[in-house]
């Protein structure tokens, strides 16, 4: 294959991947996008293994890397939980990542190409950056992915000082890349490309130990973005145009997937870019006196009140949280969905941008619960129809419907968009205790008048309304 | 030895209530409580001596044997003399009982060293109070009962309706006073179609009006009207007159007038005068709620519906008995509330906590001892709502508004960046790093755009193909591995090669894993 065959492929591969991305903005075209996106990729393969920078005596190796790491991408895909996906996607960012980095070094021991002047200075920032990225995304990946399968406490990390650990870390990074440059061979440029990976994968460490557990769909988003440029980042480095194009879409995609997230919690993107995310993380604790604790006593209900009053109510919303996802309860909602639906009984789910632990996890459930997903409601969506609401169902979710948000100005989640679930006739909130939610924040919901608590694991407690519906 | 909860018949003329139901009954006993019920004290609430037996009460056969047997008595009215006459010392008496205007009442149960609690002297304004709220269940049953009586004086459909025999107008209610009766009665009226407005001298619970379907109508005149624990106060001359106005205007525009406007030990404000009621069309209705304090409206009979000018006036004071069993079965659920504060142990034993905010302000005797009027309890709500205010109307606090234009320093500062940036990388880079710059740059936005309309929905699919995406890298590994410069003298093939390696078992990983789940999760999404 000619190199003008092979770039005209390329370019076939990126259009591709564009709209692979746009289909999958909508629920209509989104298989379809999944579809050119593999095209793409077999495409972007084919035209490189079979181009001209890569000899015949490769294949071999090629084709066994790729037969292991395919086999093991489809049993990982196969075997997982849909509960699970947070914790795939992280470990997934993880290795590109780690590829990003193995792609870098070689790249620089790699002399056959011999650089001069601006174009060696360019090149040598490339690689740096490349492994840079490449290296905070891998080891914040795993901390991710530590945090999300719950082998890493979800508490936030903070070290006294933080800032200043990450700042003197990104001056000695500098230093380092200034030694880097002006070093004259491979073997003297490697110790400060080994210290700066070392001191990147630290910081990646840091910056995501430093995230309680409630943050971390932003964090999910926002390392996705971190493996588009080190895609990008590499393409520079190997003066790649398709590697540049796609690393840049995925990149670029990625930050506005976080900055979205960032609106729905009411979060300062930059400081999440910037790593200094969960800057305010100190407040709660400092804010702990003046921020108002909501003082009552709750109303406890039973499983079979709850039926009793489902079987009553005109509309039903149930709003899904993290909790439902961790009792593995979606089928036995999605069992009372039909049920009340058979009945008239009009339910709906209110989803809110951040519940659950990665973007979108809640409608990932529900459709494998199979709910139909013309239901399933986004947060401006439905926030204006819960005074018409007969009975507000919620399910493992706390901060998500915190009335303190909107309405005390000293707690530390006051001003992020909350479900308005106190303003349905009934509420009633499923939970293990009265333990507060990620963000360690007491509910004044709990208190409210015309909410119920039905304390006990969701999956058994809905089991038990479903059995009570049916009889 | 668990106590007995005596519940007599009420005695006072034209009341139909009764303290307790069998429903709530029920739940007494399960907090260990013995229940007697004097025989025919349900009767007109429709609840029989037999549906009490049903669930395990006892049935005293006259007043005298219940009082004489009961350690606590649950009662609507205030004792009588003569129920007086027959409380046990040492007793404990739950009722309605307004000590404020009752103060020979008060010294006469002082005298039979009793405990009393006075269903109207809770602290409403405590939150967790609300349940126990008596004054409120009841007039939200008046309120819907007067809506009624309206309905049922009025000589035309409440809701507008256009039939083959013409087009009917909807009945125009004008509500004066949005307190729990004003509010349930807003409801109610709302409810059956009629067109609602309302007025209430506290300008905070113009939301309330809105939030039930009614229009608030203002008065124009600057000062507010709330007094201490939700109730309104008595308002300077100037406003009172701006009121009128109003008032006036309001009169001669509505078909059915509900007043429900009361401040607390005084006679009911004179609202609606004899002109007023002239104004008003034939055929109109006016319910006026405060009759029993001296009424809203000036030609009110207490008791009464008369007709003045052509406008029924409803004057009845029992409009809660004409829902008695409404009203009792709610009344009962706020003694249960209550009884359950009084015995936390569940045991059948009551403890009169005067530690608690809520109990304190109840109790009025204690032991013969007059402890009314109670101290103002704290209140932990107040502060917090005075400052909720600037919350809601700037919640961003400052972050970036998703949809808003960005602010015209903001934008000029990103733009200078950004040419800077241009000018340096233009300046000094080689060309063959132009390209694949222009590329960059341009690949960023077209991500920005493609992604920036997805659906929540989706947010997760589109991190998975993105993620997949992103294992292009590997192509980076594959030109690696075996170039055409391989075997060159200064090229660590083997190094290389193991790297490499790595790498694409690792981007593939991601990329046959990636793809699949995404389809895996796609294939679920379905209508």
């Amino acid at each position: 294959m000619s190199a003008s065959l092979a770039t005209v492929s390329y370019l076939g591969a990126a259009i591709l991947f564009i709209l692979c991305l746009g289909g999958l903005s909508n629920q209509e075209t989104a298989r379809r996008g999944n579809f050119y996106g593999m095209l793409g990729m077999t495409i972007a393969v084919l035209a490189t293994v079979f181009g001209p920078r890569v000899a015949a005596l490769g294949l071999p190796w090629i084709i066994a890397a790729m037969i292991v790491g395919g086999a093991i991408g489809f049993y990982l895909a196969r075997v997982v939980k849909m509960t699970q996906m947070p914790e795939l996607v992280a470990f997934m960012h993880s290795l590109v990542g780690l590829a990003a980095c193995l792609v870098g070094f070689a790249s620089y021991v790699d002399t056959s190409i011999a650089y001069t002047g601006a174009e060696k200075a360019i090149h040598e920032i490339e690689i740096y950056v490349g492994i840079l990225i490449g290296a905070v995304t891998f080891s914040g990946s795993v901390i991710a992915f530590g945090k999300l399968s719950g082998k890493i406490g979800g508490k936030p990390l903070l070290l006294p000082g933080r800032h200043l650990v990450n700042l003197v870390g990104l001056l000695v990074v500098i230093w380092f890349g200034y030694a880097f440059l002006q070093a004259e061979t491979v073997q003297a440029g490697m110790t400060p490309l080994i210290v700066m990976t070392v001191i990147a994968l630290l910081f990646g460490i840091h910056m995501v130990m430093a995230i309680g557990g409630a943050d971390m769909p932003v964090v999910v988003s926002m390392l996705n973005s971190y493996s588009g440029w080190a895609a990008a980042a590499t393409g520079f480095m190997l003066s790649n145009d398709l590697l540049i194009v796609t690393g840049a879409l995925v990149g670029s995609s990625g930050a506005i997937l976080s900055y979205i997230m960032c609106n729905a919690m009411n979060r300062n993107f930059l400081s999440v870019i910037a790593g200094g995310f969960g800057s305010d993380g100190g407040a709660p604790k400092a804010a702990g006196g003046g921020a108002a604790q909501p003082a009552g006593e709750v109303s406890p209900i039973l499983a079979g009140e709850t039926a009793e009053l489902l079987r009553e109510a005109k509309s039903v919303i149930i709003v899904p949280g993290y909790g439902m996802a961790v009792a593995q309860a979606q089928h036995t909602v999605f069992e009372i969905t039909r049920l009340l639906r058979a009945k008239g009984v009009n339910v709906r789910f209110a989803i809110h941008p951040v519940a659950g632990r990665m973007p979108g996890h809640m409608n990932v459930l529900l459709a494998e619960a199979k709910v139909p997903y013309d239901i399933v409601m986004e947060m401006d969506e439905i926030n204006d129809d819960f005074p018409q609401t007969d009975v507000v169902m919620v399910i493992g979710a706390n901060d998500i419907v915190n009335p303190a948000a909107q309405e005390d100005p000293a707690s530390p989640i006051a001003g992020m968009p909350v479900l308005e679930v106190w303003n349905a006739r009934t509420t009633i909130v499923m939970k293990r205790s009265m333990a507060s939610g990620y963000a360690g924040v007491d509910n004044p919901l709990f208190y409210k008048d015309n909410n119920r608590m039905l304390f006990g694991d969701a999956k058994k407690m809905l089991d038990e309304v479903l059995g009570a519906l049916k009889a | 030895m668990s106590l007995v909860i005596g519940i007599p018949r009420e005695v006072f003329a034209g009341e139909k209530r009764v303290a307790t139901v069998p429903e709530v009954v029920e739940k007494l006993i399960k907090l260990g409580f013995r229940i007697a019920v004097e025989s025919g004290a349900g009767d007109s609430a429709n609840c029989s001596d037999d549906a009490y037996r049903a669930v395990g009460a006892e049935i005293a056969d006259s007043a005298a044997n219940l009082w004489a047997g009961a350690d606590v008595v649950f009662k609507v009215r205030a004792p009588t003399d003569d129920e007086i006459a027959l409380m046990r010392e040492g007793s404990t008496l739950i009722s309605f009982i307004w000590p404020a205007q009752n103060a020979e009442l008060m010294q006469k149960l002082a005298a039979k060293k009793v405990t009393v609690l006075a269903m109207d002297a809770l602290p409403r304004q405590l939150s967790r109070a609300q349940k126990m709220d008596a004054l409120t269940s009841q007039a939200s049953v008046a309120g819907y009962r007067a809506v009624i009586e309206a309905a049922n004086a009025f000589g035309r459909f409440f809701n507008g309706q256009i039939t083959a025999a013409g087009k009917v107008p909807p009945a125009k209610v004008f509500i004066a006073g949005a307190g729990v009766a004003g509010l349930a009665a807003i409801g109610a009226a709302a409810g059956l179609g009629a067109v609602v407005r309302a007025n209430d001298t506290r300008a905070e619970v113009a939301d309330q009006v809105k939030s039930l379907g009614g229009e608030f109508v203002k008065v124009e005149y600057e000062e507010d009207g709330a007094g201490g624990g939700g109730y309104a106060k008595v308002m300077s001359e100037g406003f009172q007159q701006a009121q009128r106005e109003m008032y006036a205007r309001e009169a001669k525009q509505a078909d059915i007038i509900i007043t429900t406007a009361l401040i607390p030990g005084k006679p009911a404000p004179r609202l609606i005068t004899a002109e007023m009621v002239q104004s008003m069309k034939p055929g109109s209705v006016i319910v006026d709620m405060a009759a029993e304090q001296g009424g809203n409206c000036e030609l009110t009979v207490p008791g009464e519906a008369v007709v003045r000018h052509g406008v029924t006036i409803v004057g009845y004071t029992d409009l809660v008995s004409r829902l008695a069993k409404q009203s009792s079965t709610l009344y009962a659920t706020n003694l249960f509330r209550l009884t359950e504060e009084l015995c936390k142990t569940k045991d059948g034993q009551i403890d009169v906590n005067m530690e608690d905010d809520a109990i304190r302000g109840l109790t009025v005797i204690k032991d013969g001892e007059v402890t009314w009027p109670a101290p103002a309890p704290k209140l932990p709500a107040a502060p917090v709502r005075a400052a909720a205010a600037p919350v809601v109307k700037k919640p961003a606090h400052g972050h970036g508004e998703p949809s808003g234009p960005m602010a015209a320093r903001t934008m000029a500062i990103v733009f200078g960046v950004a040419a800077v940036l241009f000018w340096l990388v233009g300046a000094h880079a080689p060309a063959a790093f132009l390209g694949h710059f222009t590329v960059f740059v341009l690949a960023c936005f077209i991500g920005y755009m493609v992604v920036w309309n997805v659906k929540p929905a989706l947010h997760t699919p589109l991190m998975s193909v993105t993620n997949a995406v992103s294992s292009i890298i590997a192509i980076g590994a594959l030109v690696q591995i075996a170039p055409p410069e391989a075997g060159s003298l200064a090229r660590p093939d083997e190094v290389i090669r193991w790297l490499a390696l790595g790498a694409i078992v690792l981007s593939t990983i991601n990329m046959f894993g990636g793809f699949a789940v995404t389809q895996r999760m796609l294939e679920m999404f379905r209508k």
